[in-house]
């Protein structure tokens, strides 16, 4: 079966000579569809660029990123960015949606701007957003939503379609622990329903939603969590 | 966890048998403590003994007597609810002393020795959260077991986050190893002891 996301041996230098800095060593990754990876590090260990190269929003210096079973380096710029708007949604820190635009209109964008007429495209956000319970908020302005609301709209924005990879930096930003559950509940429903989640966090809570959770250290994989036993075990072990 | 406490909380509601006590008992720690019949009628025996319960006269079968909460009982589970629980750590923290042995190993690789106890933590949380997942985002009483259980393993992760950035900025101590030189850091057992 193809990976929905595959890393090859993927290095990142940035800089050159006595200033070069190696982000990523060899790195080697593969998440499935239906399976939210998180991925922990301290700062500066190379989490933030990963997920910029998985989403092809930043080159590899070597190895392979290969999307849906397509190595993004032998297909065309156009082509590469035609998959960054179809098959690949993008979750933000600060959630990164249009102010002067609705919910729903912020959910759309990405159809709109792959060619989907207007009211096709807000027939799919609608469904999605239904999906995600926040389709009551369709209608009102980015500006006007609470935090919590914002990234939800934020999320469905990044599956609406036919995405099947969902990267996300720190997607629980400023919210407080139980928004930011909420988040991560959404991650994990997204992926449930077959999309491939990728969640970058330095807070274990937070990685502790995801079905593995991948260890980088100064640009190296270095460890990776085994596939946790049922919640009945923890009865069982007292 | 006082079971007597529990005990006396759910009988505070209004008299009941030793059966549904225990059933209640469960439901509401969101079953991730589990607690035998056994168990429910010694502790209520207990309190009966120190005046904290009552039973109806006449009936000595144990799974026939109704118990009811004294008023001395309700003044009891009253303190207790304002008693701050015991915070001070045990004095010897098997995860800190392991990881200052460690440190005095040279051929031990400390960043490696942390991230086991990391990942090994982060498993335990994964399946916290996998309760939590479960359940409905309503049944609050299992939300708040998980999390007591989740922060107080976070907060293990951050310590090891924390050692692991600390070590890293300490070069000096491996440079004073590699040339066979006193350290100058405290004695691991004089600071666990």
């Amino acid at each position: 079966m193809t990976s929905a996301l595959e890393l090859r041996q993927v290095s990142k230098v940035y800089g050159s000579g006595p200033t070069e800095v190696h982000a990523l060593s060899d790195v080697d990754l593969s998440v499935e569809r239906g399976e939210l990876v998180a991925i922990m590090g301290p700062s500066g260990s190379g989490k933030s660029t990963l997920l910029t190269i998985a989403g092809s929003l930043e080159e590899a210096t070597s190895g392979q990123v290969l999307v849906d079973g397509v190595d993004l380096a032998s297909i065309s710029r156009s082509d590469r960015a035609r998959m960054r708007r179809r098959s690949i949604g993008y979750v933000f820190q600060d959630f990164n949606l249009l102010a002067g635009l609705t919910a729903v209109e912020n959910v759309t964008l990405p159809l709109e701007l792959d060619g989907i007429g207007a009211k096709a495209a807000r027939a799919t956000g609608l469904e999605a957003m239904e999906q995600l319970d926040i389709a009551d908020h369709a209608d009102r302005y980015a500006d006007e939503l609470s935090g919590g609301e914002r990234q939800r709209v934020a999320i469905t924005r990044a599956i609406v379609g036919e995405r099947g990879l969902l990267l996300a930096d720190e997607p629980t930003g400023a919210l407080d622990s139980v928004n930011g559950e909420s988040v991560m509940r959404l991650l994990r429903a997204a992926t449930r329903r077959g999309v491939a989640g990728v969640v970058v966090t330095h807070e274990a809570q937070l990685a502790s939603w995801a079905d593995r959770v991948v260890f980088l250290r100064d640009g190296h994989v270095v460890d990776q969590t085994v596939a946790p036993p049922g919640p009945e075990s923890l009865l069982a072990a007292r | 966890m006082s079971v007597p406490h529990a005990l006396l909380a759910l009988l505070s509601e209004g008299p009941k048998y030793g059966l549904r006590l225990q059933n209640e008992f469960q439901s509401r720690t969101g079953e991730v403590w589990p607690l035998n019949v056994g168990q429910v009628y010694t502790t209520l025996q207990r309190l009966e003994r120190d005046g904290l319960v009552e039973t109806d006269d006449g009936e000595s079968e144990r799974s026939r007597k109704r118990y009811r909460i004294t008023s001395e009982g309700n003044r009891e589970l009253a303190d207790w609810l304002r008693t701050p629980p015991e915070l001070i750590p045990p004095p010897r923290d098997e995860l800190v002393i392991k990881v200052l042995v460690a440190l005095q190993i040279p051929e031990i690789d400390i960043h490696e020795i942390l991230q086991v106890h990391r990942r090994h933590v982060i498993e335990i949380m994964q399946r916290y959260t996998q309760v939590k997942a479960a359940a409905s985002e309503e049944d609050v009483a299992v939300a708040l077991v998980a999390d007591a259980e989740l922060f107080r393993l976070e907060a293990i992760v951050r310590w090891l986050d924390t050692a692991d950035v600390r070590l890293k900025q300490r070069p000096a101590l491996a440079r004073a190893r590699e040339a066979d030189m006193p350290i100058e850091t405290t004695d691991p057992m004089e600071v666990s002891q």
